[in-house]
């Protein structure tokens, strides 16, 4: 019965972002057919306008699905380790760190090239969220829900005081910046992609392979270390993956936040709490929700677009407060 | 023995309330010495006579435009804001018993905001119809939070979280707007985002003192309940305060102020937030310290703006000074907060 069940939902998500890629590619300012989606696909040597609109829109959905597949195995992680239901990069204010080092950089290093970009936003991603971490846990009663969120909101807002300061009096930074702190997966080439697959691909290794040890995490640190295992390298080597994943993203792409709220959650509706699960499955979902969200963008912003950073946001909020009200009032 | 203890309470109660109107006196006359200066000092430098006399109405060349179209509702706004920003921050935080649950920090701001931001640059209206959305999305996003947080029984962690979600939305919908409006310009986005007194017209300022005075003075009315209010809903409801009233009517009359003052110089941030912890550190904690948080609101914004005209290299808005200062102690706060437990 549940080896069904996970085999529907396996199913189910993969012609998802199948039909999602499609949608991707076909849909836009300049809407196409599907047999020149085919013919773009296939290489066929064409100069029809059509074929090579789609060609053009390739990378962006590559870059899109790559992207959210990272984000939300990031913020399933993020859940997993921090054991609480509303970890998710923006909740937690990683992606105002992300930017407030991004800025520096532009500002006073006059930064220009991607791979700067990763290294920057990781750096700032990771101090921010060990800082909003050791925030939140600092007196007893450890980290609870509250306490994160609260941590993230007063980090971020104190960050985003920051950016502003930094930004203001630079007219040529804000015009740089103003079109990264949206985020969008608009402006994606090939070079973006190439850039980012190695950092994808040692956070996804990482987190894979740490899908049981999390499972053991997940009945509590002390019967963790009972059964065998170092609960500390554990966490940090989860936490370290899932930095590196939203960072490496949030660099090229911008703060795009809920991704990693959202799909976890459903992933764990569906199939219940086992990591090794979860995971994958949120990748998958991670990619249909971004590309979703960049299509409805193209349709929602008509002439232009609407950043997919904004529609995430507006479709995530909603959630979030959704599973504030589930949890229960004890745990708050 | 039990006649001595009444008696030190009483005195010692006496000498809290003796400081305590002696702040709010000294805090008053901060608040006049920073506007006088705020009239005075700028580009050009006017003479306190002539500041008066224009003010009073006399008609002096190359000083009245400066004064009285310039100087003077920005100064009104700057002291109006700050005692709206400054009186509702600190009866929010009053209220819910967090001194992180401000409005600025719980998405309430932002639901004013962002239907200022949608009746300026969507439907093109101007001055009082702006206002007015403001203070009717302000109490509706703050109803659908009050109301979204409402499960088994009222938390305040959870109306804080619920808040924060409700941000991050408002957000989202605020940089869709800016993006999309046509006449799309940064500086106009930033105003809308951190605040700032820069284009204040003295034909708002009436109606923002209307409102502010009025709602100031209501809320005032029933500080006394606050006060009980504070010490949990049960006692409050033994000792003869109608709770649910007592409790709506308060953040309505907040979520007033809130709504026209942001309506005028967008949410100018970290001052709501700012306000009541600094009062209740300068004129002692026990009491709901009404009249000092609406000082240090204006003294704040003031401030903030006097800094950010004069003494930087470039020439910030308010907010961002303000939101610079509520930075620090934000993070402080909590981790206070944290080590203790509460």
């Amino acid at each position: 019965m549940r080896n069904k069940k996970l085999v529907i939902v396996i199913l189910g998500s993969i012609t998802c972002l199948c039909i999602c890629m499609l949608l991707s590619v076909a849909y836009g300012v300049k809407s196409v057919g599907i047999r020149d989606v085919w013919e773009a696909i296939l290489g066929v040597d064409s100069d029809k306008f059509e074929v090579n609109i789609v060609a053009a829109r390739i990378p962006r959905t590559i870059f899109g699905v790559l992207g959210g597949a990272a984000l939300a195995v990031s913020g399933a992680l993020m859940q997993s380790i921090t054991r609480n239901p509303i970890a998710d990069p923006s909740i937690l204010g990683v992606n105002t760190g992300a930017s407030l080092f991004v800025v520096c950089g532009m500002a006073f290093f006059h930064i220009s090239t991607g791979n700067q970009y990763i290294w920057l936003a990781f750096i700032g991603a990771s101090v921010t969220s060990l800082f909003v971490y050791g925030l939140a846990s600092a007196g007893h009663g450890g980290v609870t829900p509250i306490k994160l969120a609260m941590s993230g909101a007063a980090a971020a807002t104190a960050l985003q005081a920051l950016v502003n300061t930094i930004m203001l009096p630079n007219s040529q930074v804000m015009d740089q910046f103003r079109f990264w702190q949206v985020g969008s997966i608009s402006g994606a080439d090939w070079n973006d992609i190439r850039l980012m697959i190695p950092y994808l691909i040692i956070g996804f290794v990482i987190s894979f392979s740490l899908a049981s040890s999390l499972n053991t995490l997940a009945l509590g640190d002390d019967a963790a270390t009972g059964l065998g295992m170092n609960v500390t390298y554990v966490r940090a080597l989860a936490a370290f993956a899932g930095v590196l994943l939203c960072a490496s993203t949030t660099a090229l792409a911008g703060p795009i936040g809920f991704v990693g709220l959202m799909v976890p959650h459903l992933m764990r509706l569906l199939l219940g709490p086992d990591m090794r699960k979860i995971l994958p499955l949120s990748a998958v979902g991670g990619s249909c929700i971004l590309i979703l969200a960049d299509v409805a963008g193209r349709i929602l912003g008509r002439p232009g677009e609407l950043e997919s950073g904004i529609v995430t946001a507006l479709a995530g909020a909603p959630v979030f407060i959704f599973i504030i009200r589930k949890v229960k009032v004890r745990a708050l | 023995m039990k006649i001595q203890n009444t008696n030190s309470i009483i005195i010692g109660y006496k000498k809290r309330q003796k400081r305590y109107v002696f702040v709010a006196i000294i805090l008053f006359v901060i608040v006049l010495c920073l506007a006088s200066i705020m009239m005075i000092y700028g580009n050009t430098i006017y003479s306190p006579s002539t500041v008066f006399r224009v003010v009073m109405g006399e008609n002096i060349k190359g000083a009245t435009f400066t004064i009285r179209t310039l100087r003077l509702p920005r100064m009104l706004a700057a002291i109006l804001c700050g005692f709206a920003f400054g009186l509702a921050g600190n009866t929010f935080q009053t209220l819910l018993g967090n001194p992180l649950a401000s409005p600025d920090i719980i998405g309430i701001s932002s639901g004013a905001s962002t239907a200022a931001v949608f009746g300026i640059l969507i439907l093109g209206l101007d001055g009082s119809t702006v206002s007015i959305m403001a203070v009717v999305a302000g109490l509706l996003v703050s109803g659908l939070i009050y109301l979204l947080a409402q499960g088994s029984g009222f938390s305040n962690g959870r109306l804080i979280l619920t808040g924060i979600g409700m941000q991050a939305f408002l957000n989202a919908v605020l940089s869709w707007m800016l993006l999309k409006a046509s006449e799309y310009d940064v500086s106009s986005a930033l105003h809308w985002l951190s605040g700032s007194l820069n284009g204040v017209r003295l034909e708002s300022i009436a109606r923002l003192s209307i409102v502010v005075l009025g709602a100031g003075l209501a809320i005032l009315l029933l500080n006394r309940h606050l006060t009980i209010l504070q010490l949990g809903d049960a006692y409050a409801q033994t000792l003869g305060v109608r709770v649910h009233i007592t409790r709506l009517l308060l953040i309505l009359l907040s979520l007033l102020m809130l709504a026209f003052a942001t309506s005028v110089t967008g949410p100018l941030s970290s001052v709501a937030f700012l306000s009541g912890p600094i009062a209740s550190k300068i004129s002692g904690g026990g009491r709901s310290n009404m009249i000092t948080s609406a000082c240090i609101g204006a003294i704040l914004v003031l401030a903030a703006d006097l800094v950010g005209q004069f003494c930087l290299p470039a020439r910030y808005p308010a907010g961002i000074i303000t939101g610079i200062l509520g930075a620090p102690y934000l993070l402080f706060l909590l981790l206070r907060m944290n080590r203790k437990g509460e």
